[in-house]
């Protein structure tokens, strides 16, 4: 027993190492990123367990799935738009019998500081019919992950630990425990449990329904899930996540202590629910997303003695993230007041690319060729290419999901307009823009793609991308983009005219055309020149 | 004992450096620690805020609520006065001077300045011409933690021992500048 200070990703990066892990993967996306930088570190220090980045949260799931088969226990990271590309194996990985333990941790960003939505993996989690993990501190992070292990095991399925930025981007202080032995590797499996033919499949689906009530006692009976406190005055609050300490922030100046359910364990469970607001005249939801256990409770059908507060009646407002004062106010209290400028209005100081980034370079050669064209369009995509949205870029028009760029310029050409640019940057394109330029190249689309290729998965702080910049080129090609209508070339302003000559030459010719624009994130080059000097200081 | 930080500045300052900092030195006084970041997106030139709650009770919430805040350390004058609902009557504010102008619409920075001056507790430090002094404009944010030093609820000494831990891998000469920025912000502060 050791204490550490450990952010909440880090703390669940290092349950898994304790409970056994033998290898974990995942695709960065803040906020979950730092699970699996931890954990590569650690490799890297103690020589295992295994982790990688992979393509995508998909292929990422995938070789999870592999080792779990295998017998051996592991990990899959992601942010919660990732768990939609991985949607395909986690949905049908709750059919099959899980060998050694598998756990899916998901950060939800609620609030969307780096975001496109903030849909709530609680409610994927009950699609799937796994088993869902909330913690609200660092310990349970700790705590919920070697358990979730264990669950998986015991239950045969994958098991959700649902973090959100919050947490996975708080520092806190983690009692760590004894690290348990990895499994080796072993199969006593029919093969039929794994074989999702429609036979099998319904066989497996119907095992799943059948030990789903064994799942759903056992969880309802976790340590996770609490209740506090009578129900006198008729009041009560329900919390999950990190709901649970701003309600307890505020706790000291309520009038009277109202009966407490904090649900940290799904399927939620129903039968304490229906226990705790037997009682009861008004309950408040406090959920750090979306109403989930609230429109359960409500119900088609409300119950008629039962006052239902929440997200969905006005008490906590429908959308972002919870803090202590909206807590505050949907408890009655009064809002607390700061120190208050008259007259004092600032502006805002939204993110943008870095000064001297190439992207900034490659925007204004967009636009500079584009605005030949009033009716242009301009697709791009996740990652730091979504700045220029921003002024004084203004130079994108869509920015959907990871590799909508691609898809959506074919989309665009293919209903009529010309011309029609799709820029992605090198690690997006990786991850979901080499299928879409397939579809592309079938049908010859004119359309002209831009892979801004800075080497690095920059937005999430300097990852490696999976193939290098060298190799981008040949897998374009590969995939039978016409060599006369692909070009390499260096995103530099001492090359701004030729650059500009080639892509107006591109934008005007009628089919598919692909230019890599290369050039090294200004911030991954300026941290390898600090390590270099850092080093040598050092000798 | 309470001591609710708002650590602001905009996105490449080293706010979460300093915030690292107060809350190892925190913990090694026995204090209960909560440090919330902010990491991803707004890290690329955008506002960055930390929230840094140190307590002598186990804190429930990582955000600090309206009104609570004893200090508000930023890195950038505008951004001092970005989360001034945060702060409770009686807090104080620190700023460095520095403008970060990397928004079309920043205002004059003399007004800025005088929003800051009028409050009742405000303290600015020219912190990057002191950092200069001390070898590195990099070192700014160690001036600011030495100019919070006063105030912050923990010895001066370990807040050089965690400048030192941090910096460590860097070389001693980074050490040594950001352990000089410490001492100028602490020296400017007391002025």
């Amino acid at each position: 027993m050791s204490e550490m200070v450990l952010l909440g990703d880090e703390a669940v990066a290092l349950a898994a190492v304790h409970a056994g892990l033998t290898a974990a993967y995942g695709y960065p996306g803040t906020p979950s990123t730092e699970i699996l930088e931890y954990l590569i570190r650690h490799g890297r220090t103690h020589g295992g367990p295994r982790a990688e980045w992979c393509a995508n949260e998909k292929t990422a799931y995938e070789a999870a799935l592999g080792v779990s088969y295998a017998g051996r226990r592991t990990m899959v990271t992601m942010k919660h738009v990732g768990l939609n590309v991985a949607a395909d194996p986690f949905m049908n990985s709750a059919l099959v019998t899980v060998n050694g333990g598998l756990v899916v941790a998901v950060a939800d960003d609620p609030g969307m500081h780096s975001s496109q939505n903030e849909q709530d993996s609680r409610v994927f989690a009950d699609f799937a019919r796994v088993v869902c993990l909330e913690p609200a501190s660092h310990q349970e992070a700790y705590d919920m992950t070697r358990e979730a292990f264990d669950i998986s095991e015991r239950f045969h399925t994958p098991v959700m630990i649902r973090l959100v930025t919050r947490l996975a981007h708080s520092r806190g202080i983690v009692t760590v425990g004894e690290a348990r032995a990895e499994n080796p590797p072993h199969r006593d499996l029919h093969s039929s449990e794994w074989v999702l033919l429609p036979g099998n499949a319904r066989r497996q689906w119907r095992a799943l329904l059948d030990r789903f009530d064994d799942i759903r006692a056992y969880v309802a009976a976790s340590r996770f899930n609490t209740v506090e406190g009578g129900a006198e005055g008729g009041f009560g609050v329900i919390t999950t996540g990190l709901a649970r300490n701003y309600f307890v922030e505020n706790l000291d100046e309520l009038p009277s202590r109202p009966a407490h359910l904090h649900v940290g364990a799904y399927p939620y469970p129903a039968a304490a629910i229906r226990a705790f607001v037997a009682p009861l005249t008004r309950v408040l939801l406090l959920e750090e997303g979306y109403p989930y256990i609230e429109r359960a409770l409500r119900g088609i059908v409300p119950p008629a003695h039962l006052d239902i507060q929440g997200r969905e009646s006005g008490e906590v407002p429908p959308d972002g993230e919870l803090n202590p004062d909206i807590v505050r106010a949907a408890l009655g209290l009064p809002a607390r007041t700061g120190v208050v400028v008259p007259g004092l209005s600032l502006p805002n100081r939204p993110p943008q690319l870095c000064a001297g980034c190439p992207h900034g370079d490659s925007f204004h050669s967009i636009t500079a060729v584009l605005s030949a064209f009033p009716d242009a369009i301009v697709t791009a995509d996740i990652g730091c290419s979504t700045l220029g949205a921003l002024p004084p870029y203004n130079a994108i028009d869509t920015c959907v999901c990871m590799g909508a760029s691609v898809g959506m310029a074919k989309g665009a050409a293919d209903a009529g307009y010309h011309p029609v640019v799709a820029v992605i940057g090198d690690s997006t394109f990786l991850h979901s823009g080499v299928t879409p330029l397939m579809d592309a190249v079938a049908a010859d689309t004119p359309m002209t793609l831009i892979i801004l290729d800075n080497k690095t998965v920059a937005m999430t702080g300097g990852q490696p991308t999976l193939r290098s910049s060298s190799e981008l080129e040949a897998v374009v090609r590969g995939l039978g983009v016409p060599p006369a209508h692909l070009h390499v070339v260096e995103a530099h302003p001492r090359r701004m005219a030729e650059n500009r000559e080639i892509l107006r030459r591109e934008v005007n010719h009628r089919g598919l055309s692909v230019v890599i624009g290369v050039r090294e994130c200004i911030e991954t080059a300026k941290r390898t020149k600090q390590e270099k000097t850092a080093a040598a200081a050092r000798e | 004992m309470k001591f609710d930080i708002i650590l602001a500045g905009v996105g490449g300052q080293g706010v979460l450096s300093v915030s690292a900092i107060i809350a190892s030195s925190a913990m090694k006084e026995g204090l209960a620690v909560k440090q919330s970041e902010v990491h991803g997106m707004s890290q690329r030139g955008g506002a960055v805020l930390a929230n840094l709650r140190l307590s002598d009770r186990p804190i429930a919430s990582d955000l600090i609520p309206r009104g609570s805040a004893s200090l508000i350390l930023s890195m950038e004058p505008l951004e001092s006065l970005r989360y001034l609902e945060f702060l409770s009557a009686d807090g104080t504010v620190i700023t460095a001077t520095n403008p970060v102008a990397n928004i079309a619409d920043y205002p004059p920075v003399d007004e800025v300045l005088a929003h800051i001056r009028g409050l009742p507790r405000a303290l600015t430090i020219d912190a990057e011409s002191l950092a200069r002094k001390a070898g590195s404009a990099r070192a700014t944010n160690m001036v600011m933690v030495g100019a919070a030093s006063p105030l912050l609820p923990v010895p001066f000494e370990t807040l050089e021992h965690f400048v030192q831990t941090v910096f460590a891998g860097k070389g001693a000469k980074v050490v040594e500048i950001n352990l000089k920025a410490l001492h100028a912000g602490r020296a400017a502060a007391s002025e």
